[in-house]
């Protein structure tokens, strides 16, 4: 079974590189808080969806349009219409997190193809089935929280299509189901469609070295030889019991490499890069190293191993230059 | 307004839950939410032995609810989720949509961790058995005012008032983390701290609580001085957060100020000499979390 590679885009550019260097599907979102990436001067407009959803399709390739921020009462409207322009641009797929408007895109466009996104949350069969059995979605997008184990046996218990994320910044929690961001700031993914937005940070040099707070909340102080990184909330060095450590999660970045044919034995659809926010050139170049190594597994998954050189490339790219499996792997802490 | 306990956050020891629960029994609290909603290692407690502690409440004469947990990974996990959900005889909060597919046509109760967030989906939840929500931690009185201009008929409303927030759950223990132990070998660390650790900035500010999988709120959400407010809006239900010390008290400040036996100013002072850890109350008012708007009496 092929495994499907998703290439994020945010933006034209970064859409016709992952086309060109070998993705099957590019998920975007539109220019609103209607998505998880809500970031200034990211995305695509109308138009440009137009464009995106043409020029993938005129190379056989897929646009999946994520939707995937919960409405609230007063702003039903807009996401409402949001799935309507997504289902008028002909767009392949769309992703959902708030269950109310699956059942109004299930409704209304009974043939447009739903993800369940990763802010819904489904960790368990149980939870995925109920999507299907409701809204008849067609795949889900897995938390970064269980192991390959729990993983192959959920995809046993269920027809939906599972994606898991292969690289690229690791959330450490259960997406759609932390608040850390809005404790601290006020926006949260669920309802901002961002974490830990840029107009939330500062820098400051101090006696004590750089600084960096969000929403005014000391995340971290680097000494002059050391790497700041985003002031992302759970990334942060912080006290416990006196000792002062990355104690929610180090900068790290995901990358699946070596379990691709682990993913391909255990039927995993699709494999998710993580990085709308990123750039095209970040898009180009990650794409380009996973069509290579999903290519070589395909061909041979018994011989397949990990070329130290597509290695290389992923690290320059990888958040804070270090790589993990994250929770895939067992020993994990 | 009625007033209800949530589930227990935190990992205490056999015989002090048994203690904590007939405290409880006696105390002014109308509805008890029983069961672990956290981490499923934690074992102090069977189930049977909720189900033992849900009856002695029963008898007490308070509706029992039993929460299910927000994180359900594993087939054990399930197991666990498909007793609850044929237990037969209380109804169940469910806190994840696996939950809600198997308590579908049953009487169930949404918890603050499946994310409803407008009138459509609580619409839905409605249709499959919904009979109360609990809004989600981050919603502010006034987008919580939005949806109950179009809730479903007959939906109880519930909102958690007072304790540490629960903010985020992951697949890492943040305590075994801290104490450079695997997760699925913690030696059940979480024993040592009945409130979370505290987790300080570099600038020694209290920040967040670590309870295990959970990630918490170091400042305690309070709404006491809301309870009018609430009571305009439409909630039907205040919760509190259990916490080893002092729950019952909190609770009759909670009760009196509902019964409007005690002022508001009175409860406040009064409250404020029981709070371990700073207050927060930001969220009701569509700000960060973390800060306090409220001016304390």
């Amino acid at each position: 079974m092929s495994l499907e590679l998703v290439c994020p885009a945010g933006s034209l550019p970064a859409l016709k590189v992952a086309v060109d260097n070998g993705a099957d599907c590019v998920y975007i979102g539109f220019r609103d808080n209607t998505n998880a990436r809500a970031f200034a001067g990211l995305n695509f407009d109308l138009p440009a969806t137009n464009e995106a959803v043409r020029y993938a399709h005129a190379r056989g390739k897929k646009v999946l349009l994520a939707l995937n921020t919960f409405p609230q009462t007063s702003t039903w409207q807009r996401w409402q219409e949001a799935v309507d322009n997504a289902a008028e641009a002909g767009v392949d797929a769309i992703i959902l997190a708030d269950a109310g408007l699956m059942r109004y895109a299930s409704r209304t466009y009974p043939k447009l193809r739903l993800h369940l996104s990763v802010q819904g949350s489904a960790t368990n069969y149980e939870a995925i089935n109920f999507y299907h059995e409701h809204f008849g979605i067609q795949r889900a997008v897995l938390p970064r929280v269980l192991s390959l184990p729990q993983v192959e046996k959920l995809v046993k218990s269920t027809p939906v299509e599972i994606e898991l994320f292969g690289f690229g910044g690791l959330c450490v929690m259960v997406e759609g189901r932390c608040v850390l961001s809005s404790y601290v700031t006020g926006e949260s993914p669920n309802t901002a469609g961002v974490c830990s937005p840029a107009k939330a940070v500062r820098w400051q040099q101090t006696p004590q070295g750089l600084e960096s707070r969000l929403g005014g909340i000391l995340l971290d102080r680097y000494s002059a030889d050391e790497n700041a990184g985003y002031p992302t909330l759970c990334k942060g060095r912080f006290d416990v019991n006196g000792e002062t450590y990355y104690a929610i999660e180090e900068p790290a970045s995901l990358n699946t490499l070596e379990l691709i044919p682990e993913m391909m034995r255990m039927g995993i659809s699709a494999v998710k890069i993580e990085g709308r926010q990123r750039s095209p050139v970040y898009v180009e170049q990650v794409t380009k190293v996973w069509r290579a190594a999903i290519d070589s597994a395909t061909k041979n998954a018994e011989s397949y191993t990990v070329n130290p050189a597509w290695m290389t490339q992923l690290n320059k790219l990888a958040e804070g230059q270090q790589n993990t499996l994250g929770a895939y792997h067992r020993p994990w802490k | 307004m009625k007033l209800s306990l949530g589930p227990i956050l935190y990992y205490w020891q056999r015989d002090f839950l048994f203690q904590f629960y007939e405290q409880i029994a006696a105390s002014p609290v109308d509805i008890v939410y029983l069961g672990e909603a956290v981490c499923s290692k934690r074992h102090t407690f069977r189930f049977e032995d909720w189900l033992t502690v849900a009856k002695k409440l029963a008898e007490s004469g308070k509706e029992v609810v039993l929460s299910t947990q927000a994180l359900i990974e594993s087939e054990s996990d399930l197991q666990t989720l498909r007793r609850l959900a044929e237990n037969g005889t209380f109804a169940v909060e469910t806190n994840d949509m696996g939950a809600v597919r198997l308590m579908s046509g049953k009487k169930f109760v949404v918890g603050p961790h499946i994310n409803t967030y407008n009138p459509h989906t609580l619409g839905l939840l409605a249709g499959l058995g919904a009979k109360r929500w609990v809004m989600p931690v981050e919603m502010s009185r006034a987008k919580l005012s939005d949806i109950l201009a179009e809730k479903p008929q007959g939906m109880e409303t519930e909102v958690f008032a007072y304790g540490r927030l629960p903010l985020a759950f992951s697949a890492r223990c943040f305590t075994a983390r801290h104490y450079n132990l695997p997760k699925d070998d913690c030696q059940f660390r979480c024993l040592e701290h009945p409130v979370g650790l505290t987790l300080k900035t570099r600038d020694g500010k209290p920040f967040l609580a670590l309870n295990g999988i959970q990630t918490q709120s170091s400042s305690i959400y309070n709404l006491l001085a809301e309870l009018d407010n609430m009571k305009q809006v439409g909630v039907d239900v205040v919760r509190v957060s259990p916490q080893p010390l002092h729950t019952v008290e909190i609770l009759s400040l909670f009760r009196q100020r509902l019964d409007g036996t005690l002022t508001g100013a009175e409860a406040g002072q009064q409250l404020e000499r029981l709070m371990t850890d700073e207050p927060c109350d930001g969220y009701w008012y569509a700000k960060a979390g973390i800060e306090q708007i409220e001016v304390v009496c």
